[in-house]
C-alpha cells in the first residue's frame, strides 16, 4: 500500500514537472560527464606513469670518437673513465639510482640491428657509429631528480645526460590542467544541478501543497510527506548519471578506442572498464546531490 | 480529554494576545461550542490542539499528553488521533469522493483492505452513499462538508474539531451538518465545535465556552450564545 501508493505520487509529480524534471536530468548529465572526464584524465594520467616510469631512464652518453662536444675534446671515453663514473653513482647517487648498467657499443648495435634490421634508413651502420652509455634506473621515477643531472653533467668521459622524463612531463601537465579544467566545470555545473532541483522541487511542492497540508492535518509521517519529493529529485538525478555514463562509454569508444588506438598504439588508454568502475561514483554523486537538495528545500516546504 | 492551562498565545509582530490566560477543560465525550466574534480567538484554540501552533505561556493537554514536550516526530501520531473539518471543507479537487476519504487513510499507511472497508462505511454513515464517484465540484457546499466529515472520522478519531462547519452554509443545510456531528458524538466522540453560528448554538443546548479577545467570558453547560451580548466583563463566568 504505502510503496505503491508513493511511487504512484512521485510519477504524478514527475509527469506535472516534466519540463523541470528534463531539465534536471540534463544538467545532472552534463556535470556528471564532466566529473567523469575528469577522473578518467586523471586516470589515464596515471595509466601513462605506470606504463612508462616503468622504462624510462636517465642516460649518459658517454663520449664517442670525434666528438663535436668540447667536453670531449679528450676523445673517446676511456674505461677508467666509466669506472669512475659508476663510482660516483654509487658513492654520490646511492639513494636516488635503482640500478645502473653500461650499455656498451655492442649492446647498443645489437638493439638498433633488432629493430631497424635493414639500416637506418636504408644506410648500413657498424658498431663503430653507435654511441656507449650509462643507463641509470631511478628509486622513484616520480620525483625530480635534477641532482642526477647535476651530478653527472662535465664529468670527464661524459657527453651529455638525457633524462626521458623530461618528454613525457608536458604531456603530463596538459593533461592535468584538462583534468583540473574538467573538475572545475563540473564544479559549476554540480551547483547549477544543485540550484535547478531545489527549484524543480519548491515546485513541485507547491503544486501539491494541497495534499501536503491534507497529509499534515490527518497525520500522515514527515517521511511519507517528503518521500514522494524525494524520490522525484533523486529518479531525475541517478537518470542523468546513466546518461553521462553512457556518454563517457561512447566518448571513450570514438576517441580512444576507435582513434587514438588505431593512430598511437604504444600506449596504455582508459576503457569502458574505467567508465564502468567510475560510473558507482556518479551515481552515487547523483544520489548525494539530490538528497541534500531535497533536504534543504523540505525543510522549509513540508514542515510538520 | 482537552486542557488548557493558562494558555497565551502571541503571533510574531502582533500586540494583543489571539489567547490571554485561557484555562479550560473538555472531558472525554462531551461536545462544546466555541463561540465568539470573528477574531476573538476560536481558530486559535483549535490550532493549539493540533499543535499547528504553540502556546506562547501556558499549557495544552491533549488525552493527557502535554503537547509542549512533545518531540516533533511524534505529532503525526498524536494529529492520528484528531478529527478536524474546516469552514472551506479542503477536499482535492482531482480526487473523487471515494479518494478523498481514502486519500486520508493511505497516507496514515493504512492496509488496502481496511481502506476498502472503512471508506464506503463512513460515506453510509454521513449521508453519501452513491456519491463516491463525485467529485467535490459536482456536489453542494452541505455534501461537500459531508465529504470533509467523512474523511475526518473514517479513522475512528477520539476526537474531532470543527472550525465554522457551518459558515459557508445555508441554515437548512447547517442543521443537516450540526445533526451529522451530534450522531457522531453519541459514539463516544469529543467533539469541539468553533462557530459564531447563534441559533445553532442556542436550538442545541450543549456546553457553550465564548471566547472575547482571547478571554474565556462564558463557560456554560447547556448554554446559549448572545452576538450581541453586551462588552466583556458584564458577563459571569459560571464553571462547568
Ligand atoms: N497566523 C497568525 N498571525 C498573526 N495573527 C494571527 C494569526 N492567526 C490569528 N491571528 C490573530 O489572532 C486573533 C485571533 O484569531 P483567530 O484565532 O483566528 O480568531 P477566530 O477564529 O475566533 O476568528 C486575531 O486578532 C487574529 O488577527
Ligand atoms: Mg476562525
Amino acid at each position: 500500500m504505502r510503496l505503491s501508493f508513493v511511487l504512484a505520487e512521485m510519477v504524478q509529480g514527475l509527469r506535472r514537472n516534466l519540463a523541470m524534471t528534463v531539465s534536471v536530468v540534463l544538467v545532472t548529465f552534463v556535470s556528471l560527464t564532466f566529473v567523469g572526464a575528469s577522473i578518467l584524465l586523471q586516470t589515464q594520467i596515471d595509466k601513462l606513469k605506470d606504463d612508462w616510469y616503468d622504462r624510462v631512464e636517465v642516460t649518459a652518453y658517454l663520449c664517442p670518437q670525434d666528438s663535436p662536444q668540447p667536453a670531449c675534446a679528450a676523445g673517446e671515453a676511456t674505461d677508467e673513465q666509466v669506472a669512475a663514473l659508476q663510482a660516483v653513482v654509487d658513492d654520490q647517487l646511492a639513494g636516488d639510482v635503482e640500478t645502473v648498467y653500461l650499455e656498451t657499443k655492442a649492446d647498443a648495435y645489437e638493439a638498433f640491428a633488432e629493430r631497424y634490421p635493414d639500416g637506418y634508413q636504408g644506410v648500413p651502420l657498424t658498431e663503430d657509429d653507435m654511441q656507449a652509455s650509462l643507463r641509470l634506473k631511478l628509486v622513484d621515477p616520480e620525483q625530480d631528480y635534477a641532482v642526477v643531472n647535476d651530478v653527472l653533467t662535465g664529468r670527464p668521459g661524459v657527453e651529455s645526460v638525457e633524462d626521458e622524463r623530461a618528454v613525457f612531463e608536458p604531456l603530463f601537465h596538459a593533461l592535468n590542467r584538462a583534468s583540473i579544467l574538467a573538475a572545475g566545470l563540473a564544479g559549476v555545473m554540480l551547483l547549477a544541478a544543485v540550484l535547478l532541483i531545489t527549484t524543480t522541487i519548491r515546485l513541485s511542492a507547491h503544486s501539491r501543497r494541497r495534499e501536503t497540508r491534507i497529509m499534515r492535518l490527518v497525520g500522515a509521517s514527515t517521511w511519507f510527506i517528503q518521500m514522494p519529493f524525494l524520490l522525484e529529485g533523486a529518479i531525475a538525478a541517478v537518470l542523468g548519471a546513466g546518461l553521462a555514463v553512457g556518454g563517457l562509454l561512447l566518448g571513450v569508444k570514438y576517441l580512444v578506442v576507435d582513434w587514438l588506438e588505431q593512430s598511437v598504439d604504444w600506449v596504455a588508454y582508459v576503457d569502458a572498464g574505467d567508465v564502468l568502475q567510475i560510473a558507482p561514483v556518479l551515481v552515487g554523486i547523483a544520489f548525494l546531490l539530490a538528497i541534500v537538495s531535497s533536504f534543504l528545500t523540505l525543510r522549509r516546504f513540508t514542515r510538520v | 480529554m482537552i486542557r488548557f492551562e493558562n494558555v497565551t498565545k502571541f503571533y510574531a509582530r502582533t500586540p494583543r494576545p489571539a489567547l490571554d490566560d485561557v484555562s479550560i477543560e473538555i472531558g472525554r465525550g462531551e461536545f462544546v461550542f466555541l463561540v465568539g466574534a470573528s477574531g476573538s480567538g476560536k481558530t486559535s484554540c483549535i490550532s493549539l490542539v493540533q499543535r499547528e501552533e504553540r502556546p506562547s505561556a501556558g499549557k495544552v493537554f491533549v488525552a493527557g499528553r502535554d503537547l509542549s514536550s512533545m518531540s516533533a516526530w511524534k505529532v503525526p501520531e498524536h494529529r492520528r488521533k484528531l478529527g478536524v473539518v474546516f469552514q472551506d471543507f479542503r477536499l482535492l479537487p482531482d480526487k473523487t469522493v471515494y479518494e478523498n476519504v481514502a486519500f486520508a487513510l493511505q497516507v496514515i499507511g493504512k492496509k488496502r483492505h481496511t481502506i476498502r472497508l472503512a471508506v464506503p462505511e463512513v460515506l453510509e454513515m454521513v449521508g453519501l452513499a452513491g456519491k463516491e464517484k463525485r467529485r467535490p465540484h459536482e456536489l453542494s457546499g452541505g455534501e461537500q462538508q459531508r465529504v470533509a466529515i467523512a474523511r475526518a472520522y473514517v479513522n475512528r478519531p477520539p476526537i474531532l474539531l470543527a472550525d465554522e462547519p457551518t459558515g459557508n452554509l445555508d441554515p437548512t443545510t447547517s442543521l443537516g451538518i450540526m445533526r451529522l456531528l451530534d450522531q457522531i458524538n453519541l459514539t463516544g466522540t469529543t467533539v469541539v465545535m468553533a462557530t459564531h453560528d447563534e441559533e445553532i448554538v442556542n436550538q442545541w443546548r450543549k456546553r457553550v465556552i465564548e471566547l472575547d479577545e482571547g478571554v474565556v467570558v462564558r463557560d456554560q453547560p447547556e448554554g446559549i450564545y448572545d452576538s450581541s451580548r453586551p462588552a466583556r466583563g458584564e458577563l459571569t463566568v459560571s464553571e462547568a
